[in-house]
């Protein structure tokens, strides 16, 4: 029998975490220590950011945590969450914690097949959805999950109709822990005495470029040590403020609002809706951001496309701030001095617009923004840094409960992902693999002693990523192993690196590069609709759809152009020589991409082999005679002849 | 489609031989129809059958020069269409009238402006009063509208720059402003994408269906698949005549609808 823990202590972020601290302890405590003084979260509703005290998230958690008790949950069983990011989803995850069980996210976007596949997998004995389509989804496939015994909502809108025994609602679920917690005042706590740091906390399904997706198991240690060697490096306060958009089933997102965050007690802040979220991040203006780089890829395009749109005296002005702001930058980076007179241009560039600038970003308080995920290329990178934002790269993955590397303050360079945080080693074996040992480092996978064994050896996490350490010891990430490619005079290159410069283009939304062991460099583009489609209306162009838009040649001339300027400075092997605009956009329900947007190499391989081979043969048109499924399950037929542009 | 209550048999709105004339075109003639409170009714035929004027003639915009519209058992004719929105009876149009160079929320608002009690001088100086009801206006706009119709990125953008099937929705929130008891939809759907069609659909079920609203819907659509899906009556007018009045299955399996509507098997046709 381990002593008890002590609930009333005020939780010191300064002092180690032991495996004694779990998740519900700590956060039981912080809600002691801020009780209904401070605001642990808010969610923007009806126009309005409403608060939530401390006391309201402990007494909602603790209603719902009974809940669950009541409806028979033990240690140990799976509780699953799908749904946009709201208080009531961090309250369910936090509730099946607290009652013992382990908690399981599900992206909100995710197929019929997926979800059946995770719940099914996860053992999954309660599912807490938001509101209609989330029990749509459940109970379409509640016959082939036998241990699924509720499905909760919260949001009531369009369940009038819907009386299956299966469902309940949050509220009726709230009461029924309401009712025990009269019953037995005592359980809750007890409750929280339970348990240890090393048992399992969060089952993290990962998207898996490659196969289906395995599931994590997390220890609440493995998520507490990591928020600590991050907020260690990049202190944050509980004044600040976090915005919470971007799915919890993606490990940066649970560590930003639960790992950091708890321990912190910074408040979390709940976007009104998906469409209002870049709106509401304004509203905000957080101290810190953790985002992968399609967020701010997303928002470079936003200002490429104003720029594109604004007066000659804006796009005058923009000019010659950048241009300071790129020189300021690059100082910064060779670490340099700034000499009194740039600095004086640097704030004159940042009195007349980048000041406007980043708070439409919602960036106007960011001390430090986190990318991390995915590849993010040099443009984007400087591209932020031009604008005095402290962006840092990050290197983690869910395996290791977030992150294990990242930059740090003044010293950061554009092509690494920084220095491992505290307690975590890194290390690159003889293949050129990144090994990672640290108290984060996951249990295993669930149901899978294969995958695991092959993940951890001797206590290391072996990542599948290439790597090297460079001179400063920071660590610089190549690509996945499988992923690296061989040129044709014999050099190894990253298919990512040429990607990412391909979509600093407003014009290209995605990009695939091919070539490896081949002649040459090809790629596969697929245009933004959205930019391209202000560009050609006006140029008075005539399209109806995105294939017809994409074959345009005006449209092949811009896009070459595009290339060019991403091939200038690369060397002649590693420059695209020939490229084809995709007749669709790449989609994650296609698995083309990952639920995260990382394209999956080896599917479009296989599915776009005709447009492969096209690629590398002499001809300058494809033909595609293929099936395209809708969202809403509708099938076309697209018949098409994709043109090959050669860069000469 | 999930059966609903019966709606009760209480008669919300009454067309009695009403026909209505422009020089010699006979646009309606001696059309009787009974609207029950709660039901979605809907009407349709082909084009120029006499839909549109219909609608108008139960809004005020027309008055038929023979027979009578009753709303809850009174004789309307003589009202004028904002006296006629007092009752109860709103309105979104065929092609969407909406103030292109005002907010979302404007929009909105202005349907509220019958609701407004407080006068010009409390307006002015706009302190007690007039301050509390404009936030229990707001309050309603928000809770109700707005969420209901999930436009809340698009609240303080000017409705010109919307795209079209926003902007249906954005009529259709100014005319639930009005908390209406009838509300009068003149082809909610026409120029919607198939998404937008669902969401459409879905709204209006809504507002029929859900307790804080229970809107009695009269609809004109064309789109057959979700006007048989929707109503719990349809109204078949060709030429200004009544062909028949009956429920969604009768209606398709009458060979006079079929025949004098679009040809045999467009009766059917939705949207592919």
């Amino acid at each position: 029998m381990q002593p008890e823990h002590d609930l009333s202590k005020p939780f010191d972020a300064t002092t180690d975490i032991t495996t004694d601290l779990t998740i519900p302890r700590l956060f039981y405590r912080q809600a002691k220590r801020f009780g209904a003084g401070r605001v642990a979260m808010r969610e923007k509703e009806y126009g309005i950011w409403r608060p939530i005290t401390w006391q309201d998230y402990l007494d909602n958690v603790k209603a719902i945590a009974l809940g669950l008790i009541r409806l028979g949950l033990e240690p140990g069983d799976k509780v699953s969450m799908m749904g946009a990011n709201r208080p009531e989803g961090l309250w369910a995850e936090m509730a099946a914690l607290c009652a013992g069980g382990v908690g399981v996210w599900l992206f909100q976007d995710c197929l019929m097949e997926e979800v059946r596949y995770i719940l099914d997998h996860s053992d999954t004995k309660f599912l807490f959805g938001e509101g209609q389509e989330e029990v749509d989804k459940a109970l379409s496939i509640v016959s082939e999950c036998p241990k699924l015994k509720k499905i909760i909502w919260d949001d009531p809108k369009g369940m009038r109709h819907y009386h299956q025994d299966i469902l309940m609602s949050l509220e009726d679920l709230k009461a029924l822990g309401r009712e025990l917690d009269r019953e037995k005042p005592e359980l809750f706590e007890q409750l929280i005495q339970r348990g240890h740091g090393d048992d399992t906390a969060l089952l993290f399904y990962t998207s898996g470029t490659t196969s289906l997706p395995k599931g994590a198991l997390l220890s609440h240690h493995n998520m507490l040590s990591m928020g600590q060697s991050l907020m260690s490096v990049d202190p944050c306060f509980p004044t600040d403020d976090y915005v919470s958009y971007l799915p919890f089933a993606w490990i940066g997102e649970q560590m930003m609002s639960i790992s950091c965050g708890l321990q912190i007690g910074y408040t979390l802040n709940f976007p009104e809706s998906q469409e209002t979220a870049q709106e509401n991040i304004r509203d905000i203006g957080p101290h810190v951001m953790f985002a992968p780089p399609r967020m701010y890829e997303q928002m470079t395009r936003t200002v490429q496309v104003k720029y594109l749109d604004a007066t000659w005296l804006k796009r005058t002005m923009y000019n010659l701030a950048s241009r300071i702001g790129y020189h300021v930058a690059d100082l910064k980076f060779q670490k340099k001095p700034i000499p009194p007179l740039w600095r004086f241009l640097a704030w004159f560039a940042y009195i007349t617009v980048q000041k406007k600038l980043k708070d439409h970003l919602g960036l106007s308080r960011v001390r430090n923004a986190y990318t991390g995920g995915a590849a993010m290329g040099p443009d984007h990178f400087r591209f932020f840094h031009a604008m005095g934002v402290n962006l840092k790269q990050i290197y983690g993955q869910t395996e290791v409960a977030g992150i294990s590397v990242v930059h740090r303050n003044g010293d950061i360079k554009f092509d690494t992902v920084g220095l491992p945080i505290p307690g975590t080693e890194i290390r690159i074996t003889e293949e050129g693999e990144i090994i990672t040992r640290s108290a984060s480092v996951f249990k295993g996978y669930y149901k899978n002693p294969e995958a695991t064994a092959k993940a951890i050896r001797d206590g290391w996490l072996h990542s599948d990523d290439k790597g090297f350490i460079d001179d400063d010891g920071h660590l610089v990430v190549f690509d996945r192993t499988k992923d690296v490619f061989t040129l044709r005079d014999g050099k190894l290159f990253s298919p990512q690196y040429l990607e990412t410069r391909l979509k600093f283009s407003p014009y290209i939304k995605d990009s695939w590069v091919i070539g490896d062991k081949k002649a040459f460099i090809t790629a596969v583009l697929c245009i933004d609709y959205a930019v391209v489609g202000i560009w050609a209306d006006e140029r008075k162009m005539n399209y109806t759809n995105y294939q017809e838009l994409s074959q345009k040649p005006e449209v092949y001339d811009l896009i070459e152009k595009q290339i060019r300027q991403a091939n200038k400075d690369l060397p002649e092997a590693a420059r695209v020589y020939r490229f084809t605009n995709l007749y669709k956009e790449f989609d994650a329900d296609d698995d083309e991409l990952t639920r995260t947007r990382k394209l999956r190499r080896a599917f479009v391989e296989k599915r776009y082999k005709e447009i492969l081979d096209a690629l590398y043969s002499d001809v300058d048109t494809v033909h595609i005679d293929t099936t395209i499924k809708y969202e809403d399950g509708r099938q076309s037929h697209v018949i098409t002849d994709m043109t090959i542009r050669t860069i000469r | 489609m999930q059966a609903k209550p019966n709606p009760s048999d209480e008669v919300l709105l009454e067309l009695q031989h009403v026909s209505m004339l422009f020089g010699k075109v006979t646009a309606l003639s001696d059309v009787t129809l009974q609207i029950r409170k709660g039901e979605i009714h809907s009407v349709i035929g082909p084009n120029g059958a006499g839909k549109t004027v219909m609608m108008n003639c139960i809004s005020g915009v027309y008055r038929p020069q023979k027979g009578e519209v009753r709303y809850k058992g009174k004789v309307i004719n003589h009202l004028r269409p904002y006296e006629r929105a007092k009752l109860g009876i709103s309105r979104t149009f065929q092609k969407v009238e909406v103030f292109g160079g005002m907010t979302v929320l404007d929009n909105i608002r202005l349907g509220r402006h019958i609701h407004m009690k407080s006068g010009i001088v409390s307006g002015a100086v706009y302190v007690g009063k007039t301050a509390r009801e404009e936030i229990e206006h707001r309050k309603f706009i928000e809770e109700e509208i707005i969420d209901l119709l999930e436009i809340e990125h698009i609240r303080n953008k000017p409705v010109g720059m919307l795209p079209y099937g926003l902007q249906k929705r954005v009529e259709l929130g100014r005319a639930l402003a009005l908390e209406p008891e009838l509300l009068i939809l003149d082809e909610p759907l026409a120029g919607l994408n198939l998404e937008e069609v669902e969401d459409m659909a879905r709204f209006i079920l809504d507002v029929n269906e859900e307790k804080r609203w229970q809107v009695t819907c009269l609809l004109v659509e064309h789109d057959m698949g979700v006007v048989m899906d929707l109503s719990d009556r349809v109204f078949v007018l060709n030429f200004g005549n009544m062909i028949m009045d009956g429920t969604p299955a009768e209606v398709q399996s009458n060979p006079e609808v079929i025949k004098a509507y679009l040809g045999e098997e467009d009766l059917y046709a939705t949207r592919a």
